[in-house]
């Protein structure tokens, strides 16, 4: 084979195929990014803009003012405040419960415990539209719809958090553990001195999985949620959606916008941390 | 089980008695470890998977006389035509969203994996993942609409002079109008998955290959996708069970209430249930998706044997 190389030793051919490469994935990426920059430059718009002809690309004027109007007409600051507290407290339960389990599954030996990992994997193939409508019955029984509670308390239940975290505890050295032991540790300190600091890391990941789970959630608010003052922040994009969608599309982006954001940033921070354990959990924990 | 296995070499040590002691009270501490998680399953899960079973025999409006119904629940969802449809539709956004779908993600995780800047790519492509799926109906209404508000059909008519399909509504294409939203929606995380996938095969496996004259397809074929076959497999499990079970983006982009080509499976569920307020009928249609959806399963469990490569 006749091979040219190049300036860095590196075959033209091979390079011509690695800059093919580039422009492929980039214009991929620019239809990934499209409907958001196009949900930017609409949520400046006024509501005229949208049927001028021929289309206007760009905002002109710029209406930031749709940023304020929209964020007046919902409730959305007490939106923005059900949804994160619901998500840190569905983080904290469910992270602090998952972890044990985890432990459990990972470390200690018990008859059954092969069959009982089992049966929590298998939960995941039951659609959540399947125990719907009972829950929702119970939870009327308990005194609990159209309250926070009831996307609380059954959030917990996460028995793909404790498949991840049991992958995590098994990559802690079980030496420590051992040491921890002969200095007459019991489980539940080993579990909290030992492992749970080793394992922080995925933690904070897992952290982040659960809380844009849980503040993206719409499904179980739609059902379980009904006045205004205790909707979460995509219960109230789509009612304004429903509501204005039609008439206002400026504001009806810019609501979409404000729930967008918190989340990029989130996800930009803990970006290297997150795709990894997505990346693991797909791989089943190799 | 009194053998010692090699899982656990610190354990040789030990006298056996002292062993078996230390398992018997393990036993309780994994009981205390497991409780919430194993009491929250039995509560939230199990019991009201219980519960649909039951009130699938009934007929019940959550308020009045509850009575046993027997299979009328089932033969009534059956012989129903917006059931049929339901389930033609769920059917037919599984087989377009999962196959194009994870041939896409394949294809871009290829791409990456023979570039620098992976992670730049990675966060692009993963961005609509983290975006609630509200926010990405919305997003896509001014993409897809018909008329003066969605922008491909306004550019394609301004720049071509052709119209469009009404994507959204015209009940042909609401179906596939979902799948393109769903693809892109969840590509980013199949991207990331196959890539640390294919980061898993030794080089050496490749370059023996390539020493031996195969060509890249070839190496593909022989090398890359047996290797990867486990995680392929894994990912169309999860796609499809997702497919089924898709709602949001439905709910949001397309009304199936005024549009019977959106309804699906998990939509009826919701309709008969929460704006019928028939328990009794939305469970049995609920059971109906659960029996599908372990059938499917099971049947590409089955399948595997034959395509899926496993180290030994």
């Amino acid at each position: 084979m006749a091979v040219i190389p190049g300036p860095s030793g590196v075959p033209v051919s091979r390079r011509l195929g690695k800059i093919a490469l580039h422009v492929a994935l980039i214009a991929g990426g620019l239809a990934m990014l499209f409907p958001f920059v196009w949900m930017l430059l609409t949520s400046f718009k006024g509501a005229h803009q949208m049927i001028n002809a021929p289309l206007d690309w760009l905002p002109n004027p710029w209406r930031a003012q749709n940023y304020p109007d929209a964020f007046g007409a919902l409730p959305f600051a007490q939106a923005y405040w059900n949804s994160f507290y619901i998500a840190v407290l569905n983080v904290l339960l469910t992270l602090s419960t998952s972890a044990m389990a985890a432990y459990a599954f990972a470390r200690i030996r018990f008859r059954g415990s092969g069959l009982l990992f089992g049966l929590f994997l298998a939960t995941q193939m039951v659609p959540a539209q399947v125990t719907v409508v009972p829950l929702y019955l119970m939870l009327a029984e308990l005194g609990w719809i159209d309250s926070h509670l009831a996307l609380i308390v059954p959030g917990f239940v996460n028995p793909f958090a404790v498949f991840l975290l049991r992958q995590f505890i098994r990559a802690v050295p079980i030496e420590l553990e051992e040491a921890a032991r002969l200095d007459g540790a019991n489980r539940w300190t080993i579990f909290w001195r030992v492992v749970l600091p080793n394992v922080r890391p995925g933690m904070g990941a897992l952290g982040i999985i659960v809380f844009l789970a849980s503040w993206n959630s719409f499904f179980f608010p739609l059902i379980f949620l009904n006045s205004p003052e205790l909707a979460t922040v995509p219960l109230l994009v789509s009612q304004f959606a429903d509501q204005r969608g039609a008439t206002d599309y400026g504001l009806t982006l810019a609501a979409s916008a404000i729930s967008v954001i918190p989340m990029m940033i989130a996800f930009l921070i803990g970006q290297r941390r997150i795709l990894n354990s997505m990346a693991m959990s797909g791989l089943g924990g190799r | 089980m009194g053998v010692v296995t090699p899982a656990r070499p610190t354990a040789k040590a030990r006298p056996a008695r002292a062993a078996t002691r230390v398992r018997h009270r393990d036993g309780w501490w994994a009981a205390l470890f497991l409780a919430p998680q194993v009491i929250g399953l039995l509560a939230f899960l199990v019991f009201p998977l219980g519960f649909a079973v039951v009130l699938a025999f009934m007929k019940w409006d959550g308020l009045g006389e509850k009575s046993w119904v027997g299979f009328d629940n089932f033969a009534a969802q059956l012989s129903d035509p917006d059931f049929g449809t339901a389930v033609w539709n769920t059917v037919k956004l599984a087989f377009l969203t999962v196959p194009v779908g994870l041939a896409l993600a394949l294809l871009i995780a290829l791409a990456l994996n023979q570039v620098k800047g992976k992670t730049f790519y990675r966060v692009v492509y993963f961005l609509p993942v983290v975006t609630s799926s509200v926010a990405v109906a919305v997003m896509w209404q001014i993409i897809l609409a018909s008329g003066d508000y969605g922008v491909l059909n306004r550019t394609v008519y301004d720049w071509f002079g052709i119209t469009l399909p009404n994507w959204l509504e015209d009940p042909g294409w609401v179906i596939v109008s979902i799948a393109v939203v769903t693809i892109w929606s969840s590509l980013g995380l199949n991207v990331v998955i196959f890539l640390a996938g294919l980061q898993t095969i030794p080089p050496a496996l490749m370059e023996a290959a390539r020493i031996d004259g195969a060509g890249p397809i070839r190496v593909f074929r022989s090398v890359t996708l047996p290797m990867i076959s486990p995680t392929v497999f894994f990912s169309t499990v999860v796609a499809v069970i997702s497919s089924f079970q898709a709602f949001d983006q439905i709910y949001v982009l397309v009304n199936p209430d005024h549009n019977d080509g959106a309804r699906t499976i998990v939509y009826q569920i919701y309709d008969l249930g929460f704006q019928n307020f028939e328990f009794g009928m939305s469970s049995a249609a609920a059971l109906i998706l659960l029996v599908l959806t372990l059938l499917v399963t099971l049947v590409q469990f089955g399948v595997q044997k034959r395509f899926v490569h496993y180290d030994s």
